[in-house]
């Protein structure tokens, strides 16, 4: 291979650019961008919400506001976010030049802007964008106009992203590994990415085959959703939750993965149970497969079906509590330091197990009854989703940005940034669980009186943690201009291949492959 | 697995892929407005296909020809089979969707309909069926008359497209075998033979389905059982369709003297994609036309 740091510079570099590094960061950034444009429709959602009555917007550009927040934020920030770490990460990791499929690469994240274009078209579209929810449930999706059909189409781009970039992700571990760099001496991060991928193969098709479905009942005639000619508007749900529940555990395992990598670093210690870690990333993925109608109970399905996906649901606490006490035990007599990454991982993990215990009670099929469709379900997810994964995204960045620029953040700037997302995050959704045990509907611009107070503190909240957004912002752009040079193993207890080579990482990095013991 | 020392290939910096991004977002666009009935949308159809597919056509001669002046290691060609596979198993996944609506609306939605005395008393459901407000379906092979259809039997062309599918998995192999005793003849010969199968295949189904809306009374639209008929059946055509064009590429590639005993991922490549078409269709021919 051409072994220079030569490339072409200005626009061309970043649009032709084969190098696992470009792409990383091209992904980073458009999901940093997408996580702004989603956290605008959450400050939409939580201003109209801040008084019962409808003050400042429709209840159709409210529910618009809800559907494609969720959608930007799970397929244009969450996904491409991950996916930019492993861009970056995962050859540094396993001493592989780069990724298998270099170009591929490049397609797989040129495909992403343009989906996103489609979908925030969408909303201009007249009629306006999707309004049924990001579950895109019939019948209300086969109405709408064609702002309906911007979306579907986006969706099925994305998909084409993830598949590509999945692709390319498994044939890079199997394939590209170090010599001695075997198996089961990966880091965790590569371990939780190769059974992430899998997963998105695995599902993403199948979302792709509802949204056609979708696609053809509004333009084409059939009637796959339609009971009159024999289709069941249930039946999407039943194929949606087949993607659907695989896909939480995309957005939630490569983040499993940032927190093997991180607590280890900060408690001077190994990781505790490593073995257990890559079982139970393991059962996680093939219990995502079998539990996907908890997300239906209410929908009348027969008992025994009840049961089944109660009992498999439960199940998923227990791989999930290994994960939970092997960090706890990593920690345990460690030599401790908090920097920013830390308090992250640890209050990624403690929050996460917050969003898996209500995960846990939303799992018992008689108590669902009460809960489906209400404030503690958005409460749950945005614990896990949230406290999972996007708190593991901000404690990877700031972890790996000193070997991504070459320079250390600040301190006390990354320090402030994690506490007032704590308590933003916290005041927004804490009293959301209280908002949905005592019946407020998810979904609705308008309430009635008595919700008022948790509103207004979970508004409160939802616009610290926007606000804490623009600092986190304002500290990366600094941290990319300048700061402490970063030494080449950055933290005192960091292990890996990553940390072998100079801080920034030179463009082209393990060109010889380096022999792992 | 191991690593080769610094021979693994990385391509320079390209433009096809964004390029083609740009065709699949103008194809996507014209889609939406051509679905909504605006008439740039045909148009910028055209326009975005015609990007992909001289995009494709750029993009993999690149890798044809860097292939040819023997760029690629073993560890590359590695790269290309596990891509190959995993594309391959994300199909599958999508054909999966189709098929469990298949199941779910046999098995679940259907008896449920029919059971259920208050939404539509006197359904009896069954299958095949064009649902309680659909078609009524009638014996196969009789003349339908007025909002009836007969529904696609198996033992005519589909039990003949059976057969000529699987006979073009043989005939591919024994290519493949000519391939690999470097008999450039039976190469070239059996692909051609495989891919006039491919052809005749592909016509059968064209001619099934215009029967099928002609004098059948079947379309998309005879509810759910033409709506998955049609959908799974024309997605498989359209997988037959590009395997047979990746057929004809490597066909062209054969005669003019590419691939060796030992590097030939490219064919090799093709026949996967054709084996997974066939097997496709076998599920298909179970499921959809025979166990009805």
């Amino acid at each position: 291979m051409s072994a220079h740091d030569s490339h072409p510079t200005g626009l061309s570099r970043w649009l032709f650019t084969t190098n696992h590094k470009d792409i990383g960061t091209l992904y980073l950034w458009f999901s940093f961008t997408m996580f702004l444009v989603g956290g605008a429709m959450a400050m939409i959602i939580r201003a109209e919400l801040w008084q019962p009555g409808l003050q400042l917007v429709e209840p159709h550009f409210f529910n618009q506001m809800t559907t494609v927040h969720a959608l930007v934020m799970v397929f244009g920030a969450v996904m491409p976010a991950f996916t930019g770490l492993a861009n970056w990460q995962l050859p540094l990791m396993i001493g592989a030049p780069d990724m298998a499929l270099p170009r591929l690469n490049n397609w797989s994240f040129w495909l992403l802007p343009f989906a996103a274009t489609l979908l925030v078209l969408s909303l201009f579209m007249p009629g306006g964008g999707p309004a049924a929810g990001w579950t895109l449930y019939p019948p209300l999706t086969v109405q709408g106009g064609m702002g309906m059909d911007f979306t579907i189409l986006a969706v099925h781009i994305l998909g084409m992203s993830s598949i590509l970039g999945s692709i390319n992700i498994i044939a890079t571990i199997l394939n590209m590994r170090a010599p001695g760099m075997t198996l089961m001496k990966m880091p965790l991060f590569v371990w939780t990415w190769l059974i992430t991928a899998f997963l998105l193969l695995a599902s993403i098709p199948v979302l792709a085959g509802a949204v056609t479905m979708l696609l053809t009942d509004r333009h084409f005639g059939t009637h796959f959703f339609d009971a009159a000619g024999g289709g069941d508007p249930v039946m999407f749900q039943h194929i949606f939750w087949f993607f659907g529940h695989p896909e939480v555990y995309i957005l939630v395992l490569p983040a499993f993965g940032v927190f093997s990598q991180i607590i280890p670093t900060f408690a001077r210690k190994p990781l505790f149970g490593y073995t257990s870690m890559v079982f139970a990333t393991a059962t996680i993925a093939f219990l995502s497969f079998i539990v996907w109608a908890h997300h239906m109970y209410t929908v009348g399905m027969p008992m025994a079906g009840e049961l089944f996906f109660m009992y498999s649901t439960m199940l998923i606490a227990v791989p999930t509590g290994v994960k939970i006490f092997n960090w706890m035990a990593t920690m345990w007599r460690g030599s401790m330091t908090f920097e920013t990454p830390m308090l992250y991982a640890i209050a990624g993990v403690f929050l996460f197990a917050v969003g898996g215990v209500t995960g846990l009670m939303l799992s018992i099929t008689p108590a669902d009854f009460q809960y489906h469709d209400t404030y503690f379900v958005v409460a749950h997810f945005h614990y896990t989703i949230f406290a999972g994964s996007v708190l593991a995204l901000m404690g990877a960045a700031y972890y790996w940005i000193p070997k991504w620029t070459g320079h250390m953040y600040n301190e006390t700037l990354g320090k402030t940034h994690f506490w007032l997302t704590m308590i933003g995050f916290n005041l927004t959704f804490f009293p959301q669980h209280f908002l949905g045990l005592a019946g407020m509907p998810r979904r609705i611009p308008d309430y009635a009186l008595q919700f008022t107070e948790f509103n207004q503190w979970s508004s409160v909240g939802a616009f610290i943690l926007g606000a804490a957004q623009l600092l986190w912002l304002y500290i990366l752009i600094k941290t990319v201009k300048g700061g402490e040079k970063a030494t080449d193993k950055v933290w005192e207890g960091a292990e890996g291949l990553e940390w072998t080579v100079p801080s920034p990482a030179p463009y082209h990095t393990f060109s010889t492959p380096p022999q792992v013991r | 697995m191991s690593a080769a020392k610094g021979s693994y290939y990385l391509p320079e910096p390209s433009p096809w892929p964004v390029i083609t991004s740009v065709g699949v977002f103008v194809l996507a666009l014209g889609f939406i407005l051509f679905m909504n009935s605006i008439s740039a949308g045909s148009w910028l159809m055209i326009g975005g296909a015609a990007i992909i597919v001289i995009l494709s056509a750029k993009w993999f001669g690149q890798v044809i020809g860097e292939s040819e002046a023997g760029t690629f290691n073993d560890q590359v060609d590695m790269s290309f089979r596990m891509g190959m596979g995993w594309f391959i198993f994300s199909e599958v996944m999508f054909f999966a969707a189709f098929f469990g609506a298949l199941f779910y609306v046999r098995q679940l939605a259907v008896p449920w309909l029919a059971e259920n005395e208050l939404l539509w008393p006197g359904y009896e459901g069954g299958w095949p069926t064009a649902g309680p407000k659909g078609a009524e379906v009638i014996a196969a092979d009789s003349q339908p008359g007025p909002n009836q259809f007969s529904p696609m039997g198996a033992w005519g062309i589909p039990a003949l497209n059976t057969l000529i599918l699987l006979t073009s998995g043989f005939t591919v192999t024994m290519a493949h075998w000519g391939l690999k005793k470097d008999n450039r003849g039976q190469l070239v010969v059996w692909l051609f033979l495989t891919i006039a199968l491919g052809i005749t295949f592909l016509a059968f189904q064209a001619y099934e389905y215009s029967h099928a809306y002609t004098q059948m009374g079947l379309t998309l639209g005879t509810g759910v059982y033409g709506a998955t008929f049609f959908m799974l059946t024309g997605f498989h055509g359209f997988h037959v369709t590009m395997g047979t064009i990746m057929l004809i590429v490597i066909w062209l590639r054969s005669i003019k003297g590419h691939f060796t005993p030992k590097h030939h991922f490219g064919f090799e490549g093709v026949a996967w994609y054709w084996h997974f078409v066939d097997v496709v269709w076998l599920g298909l021919f179970v499921f959809v036309y025979w166990l009805v």
